[in-house]
């Protein structure tokens, strides 16, 4: 397919993905985050290699053990054992399954509807920029945990469900999102250009308006994330997302409240994998909204 | 501004419907119900009569209204478990969960609000950073993690500060802290990037070059203009505020409208669910409404949009 004409000020996929290479290279302060990003990454694709004992069975002959720095710990389980003799690190590598797989297809499915949904509203306009709006509305004036609580009571908690929570929270500000830019991008010069040399509505959404509005999508997408595994976190933790036996650090750490004054680690350390891992994705998510799109500073 | 506040009003209970479509969807569009309230032994003929009696005969979207009709007369149900009307639980919860959230949002916005805007004119210095630091861990750290690791330093190991339930003002403090994090570390962002773009624009400098001094133009001049943003986002705000509460209402046994719902969907509680969940959204979209009016009033360039 030959480059399409791209006038001034536009921006084609090849450039964008030239100025994110470009910009991670020059910027050091991004090494840990990304590392530790690259790191839960390849620890939930390699979960079943790497992990030393399965997550779901324990013997209770050992169960509470403390982590390998304290009294009466280990090297057989460096970060302890749960109520149920189950090891805390296997746990910890599955979590990790847990909480990316559900970001990743939440985003990715948020973020499709979202794209497909938003440029539809900003480039066709009237009528169905006002329904699809209007829906969006809905959603966005309804907090999330409500859902969270009714899909759970009514259709049980699952690994499904949580997903179509999540998704049903996010998808609107994606949309939002997309829309304002194509409202924007829409009037300009290369648009007409590409109308005028007879372009289909379809070859001049996908051409010419996406890499435009690509920005404001990566930098949205990278910031839920961090949202994302916290919702699903929470959920877990209040009972009403992932259901036992499958490990998601949100439900380890409800699992351990019980035993918290004497068995601390049980909790904490789920908590702290949350904690760094949604830092490590906030950092990165900051940095790309300022090398990229300086005008949403705002947030 | 009339208009405005009137748009925004049907907007919101409109969002109110689609909610109670959404809830009466999803009640019964698992299983019948009347199964569950009648006797095993039960006849076909008797589930039929019950079915009649209860109104589960007739078409969905005529069920629909009757429930519309229900709820607008206060009719939220039956506690299957307490057995006695789900708007009296309601009541007995909703102090609790309401102190709860005015406890955490002024710690939240008292916290927030002064180091955000110290942030922004002390820009680049230690405190900056520091607060930074703290508005980056807000928002990473899980509040239902935040509480469990917060009750194991004060009330476990320094026996300072009770572990559960509201028995005293001591009681208020970890939960509200949990609470309002989320919300206070969001609050200082806005804050201090409002402030930062406030200090830089126009009108402060010509105050300065009138010869204000440096108090009265942070606080008189520039400070009003950095609520916008945080009025802006209160919706978020708002969202991250019930969802710590509700995370807290479990983690320190809080007798309150949370607990309430969560215990009900643990123990398949429909009726206590569903007016926890519409009593919720009520109160969500009214504070959205009143910090959507207020927005337009403090920003006279929303009105008019």
């Amino acid at each position: 397919m030959s480059s399409p004409v791209l006038a001034r000020g536009s921006q084609g996929w090849l450039q964008l993905i030239g100025r994110l290479l470009n910009g991670v290279r020059h910027e050091p302060g991004l090494a840990i985050p990304c590392g530790l990003l690259l790191l839960a990454v390849m620890t939930a694709l390699l979960a079943p290699v790497i992990s030393p004992y399965s997550p779901t069975e324990g013997s209770l002959l050992k169960s509470l053990q403390p982590p390998v720095w304290q009294d009466g710990g280990s090297m057989d389980h460096i970060l302890g054992t749960d109520f149920q003799g189950r090891d805390v690190l296997s746990r910890l590598i599955h979590g990790s399954r847990v909480s990316l797989a559900v970001a990743a297809v939440s985003i990715f499915v948020a973020g499709f509807m979202g794209l497909v949904l938003g440029l539809m509203a900003g480039y066709f306009g009237k009528a169905v920029d006002a329904l699809i709006m209007r829906i969006a509305d809905m959603f966005f004036a309804l907090p999330m945990i409500l859902f969270g609580l009714l899909f759970a009571m009514t259709l049980g908690p699952s690994f499904r469900n949580v997903i179509i929570v999540i998704v049903l929270t996010i998808w609107g500000r994606f949309a939002r999102q997309v829309r304002g830019e194509v409202l924007s991008v829409r009037e300009r010069d290369f648009v007409a250009l590409a109308r005028v040399a007879g372009a289909s509505n379809r070859r001049i959404l996908i051409t010419h308006i996406l890499p435009n509005v690509a920005n404001s999508i990566i930098v949205l997408a990278t910031w839920q994330v961090g949202l994302v595994i916290l919702m699903e976190a929470s959920l877990s933790f209040l009972g009403v997302g992932i259901p036992p036996p499958t490990p998601s650090w949100g439900t380890m750490v409800a699992d351990g409240r019980l035993w918290i004054a004497s068995a601390w680690w049980v909790s904490v350390i789920p908590g702290l994998a949350i904690l760094v891992t949604i830092l490590a994705m906030n950092m990165v998510g900051d940095w790309l909204r300022d090398y990229l799109d300086p005008r949403l500073r705002q947030l | 501004m009339q208009k405005y506040a009137l748009q925004r009003f049907f907007q919101s209970v409109l969002a109110l419907l689609f909610l109670t479509m959404i809830v009466f969807a999803m009640t019964h569009a698992t299983g019948d119900s009347v199964n569950m309230l009648v006797h095993e032994e039960a006849t076909l003929e008797d589930v039929e009569r019950v079915r009649k009696s209860l109104g589960l005969d007739k078409p969905l979207v005529i069920q629909y209204f009757v429930y519309l009709g229900d709820l607008a007369r206060g009719d939220l149900g039956d506690s299957l478990r307490e057995r006695r009307p789900a708007t009296e639980i309601l009541k007995e919860r909703i102090p609790a969960t309401f102190q709860l959230g005015l406890v955490a949002t002024l710690f939240a916005t008292m916290i927030a609000i002064p180091v955000g805007v110290l942030s922004a004119v002390k820009r680049g210095t230690v405190v900056d950073l520091m607060a930074r630091l703290f508005a980056l861990l807000g928002q990473a750290v899980p509040p239902f993690w935040l509480g469990i690791v917060l009750i194991l330093i004060f009330s476990v190991t320094l026996g300072l500060l009770p572990v559960a339930g509201n028995k005293g003002p001591l009681s208020f403090v970890l939960p509200a802290i949990t609470a309002g994090w989320y919300m206070s570390a969001g609050m200082m962002r806005l804050t201090r990037s409002a402030m930062l773009e406030v200090l830089d624009s126009e009108y402060v400098k010509l105050a300065r070059a009138k010869g204000a001094s440096r108090r009265t133009v942070i606080w008189k001049h520039a400070f009003r203009n950095t609520l916008i943003p945080v009025v802006t986002f209160g919706g978020m705000m708002l969202a991250g505020l019930l969802h710590g509460i509700m995370v807290v209402e479990m983690v320190f046994a809080w007798p309150g409208l949370g607990r309430a719902a969560l215990q009900g969907v643990y123990e398949r509680d429909t009726s206590v669910v569903q007016a926890t969940i519409l009593v919720f959204a009520l109160l969500y979209l009214g504070m959205n409404f009143i910090v959507d009016i207020l927005y337009a009033y403090i920003d006279p360039r929303i009105r008019y949009n």
